[in-house]
């Protein structure tokens, strides 16, 4: 693979660009979890609060993502997938992407706290903070359990969302974090076995680059197994109801069965010789990788989507007042 | 005194064209971005003060 041509004349940057530093599909999903968190957290919140918050953790979000473009550019510059950002094209420099997500923190976190509660706001700032440094200054560059680890960041959204909303972060909230955070091993490096060679290329230690295929094979299993007992426990506490446990047992079964595909297949053995243009074309022995990767993205919509509907149509546990007052 | 080149005349506007509408663009999402910042804070301020205004002695 050639290194990224030099940008021969630095183009002016459009606002567009700035809004790719935030990294929208990211803040869409940020949106959707903690909306969630805020809408089964059950406490009186007016919609406009509700929908303020929201803003506020998907601004926090956005600045975070921000932040990772600015410190991860020269590793972006080496992958296929992410070459094309603003900063490593050239169309946005780098102190500008930096400057962006340090205001952008800093107004997302005392709006946040100015308007809902400081819990909320000091959840966010963590979050950033998290994401920003703990994960793509040190952890993404340093160790395999990278993603295990920084998956924290991900997951902490549907809890600012509840403490929003409730002033507090009871244990329902984090088992909602626990979700995602086991949820993202097996999604992230069912990934990072089709696409293992970008990221030996930019130097990222991903689980497949440093201890092989066939171990990430085995380590999807294993997370696969500790993630569905989490994704069943809404339902054990009250937080989910019939139809959140009848998604996540069936689901979940989908789930086991797609990861035991990757278990017993070859994905990430051999690189493809074919060489082609597109961007991660799906080797034979990868399809089950891609598979799981897709339907982890499902399942977990699913999950979330399903008790977003039982809070806002009442059909949450008895004493969890549902939806927004 | 010569002429000013037809050919440069013509393109002149055309090459500036991109960096201006690009640094407009920027400032009107910059401008959206502080207006639409004053309604939060606005908007904030109602709902949290809501029907406390009226609660005190008069």
């Amino acid at each position: 693979m050639t290194p990224p041509a030099a940008v021969p004349t630095v183009s002016p940057a459009r606002w567009q660009d700035f809004v790719q530093l935030l990294k929208p599909r990211v803040m869409s999903l940020v949106v959707f979890t903690a909306a969630t968190g805020l809408i089964c957290a059950g406490a009186p919140i007016h919609p406009v609060m509700g929908a303020i918050a929201i803003l506020c953790i998907a601004v926090g979000a956005g600045a975070s993502a921000s932040l990772n473009m600015w410190y991860d550019a020269d590793i972006d510059a080496r992958m296929r997938r992410t070459r094309g950002r603003p900063v490593p094209a050239g169309r946005v420099q780098s102190a500008d992407a930096l400057a962006l997500g340090i205001v952008l923190s800093l107004f997302s976190v005392m709006l946040l706290g100015l308007a809902l509660n400081w819990l909320a706001a000091g959840l966010l700032a963590f979050t950033i903070f998290f994401y920003a440094v703990v994960y793509t200054m040190w952890l993404k560059r340093w160790t395999a359990q990278n993603i295990v680890i920084g998956g924290l960041a991900g997951a902490l959204p549907p809890v600012i969302g509840w403490a929003a909303a409730a002033g507090q972060a009871p244990l329902d909230a984090w088992i909602l974090c626990a979700i995602i955070f086991m949820w993202t091993p097996p999604h992230f490096w069912a990934l990072s076995l089709y696409t293992s060679e970008d990221y030996a290329a930019a130097g990222v230690p991903m689980l497949p680059v440093t201890a092989g295929a066939a171990v990430t094979r085995r380590q999807i299993w294993i997370y696969s197994l500790l993630l569905i007992p989490v994704c069943l426990a809404p339902a054990a506490t009250g937080l989910g109801g019939a139809a959140y446990l009848a998604v996540a047992a069936l689901g979940g079964a989908v789930f086991l069965l797609l990861a035991w595909r990757v278990r017993m297949g070859r994905a990430g053995d051999a690189a493809d010789p074919r060489v082609t243009d597109g961007l991660y074309d799906v080797k034979a022995a990868a399809r089950d990788a891609r598979n799981l990767f897709a339907y982890s993205i499902l399942y977990l919509t699913l999950l979330f989507a399903t008790l977003l509907g039982e809070h806002l149509l009442g059909g949450a546990a008895p004493g969890l007042p549902g939806g927004l007052t | 005194m010569t002429e000013p080149d037809a050919e440069t005349t013509a393109l002149a506007p055309v090459a500036d064209d991109a960096p201006h509408r690009a640094r407009r663009g920027r400032n009107l999402a910059i401008a959206l971005g502080l207006v639409g910042f004053v309604v939060l804070v606005y908007l904030v301020t109602v709902f949290r003060m809501g029907g406390n205004v009226l609660d005190r002695p008069l």
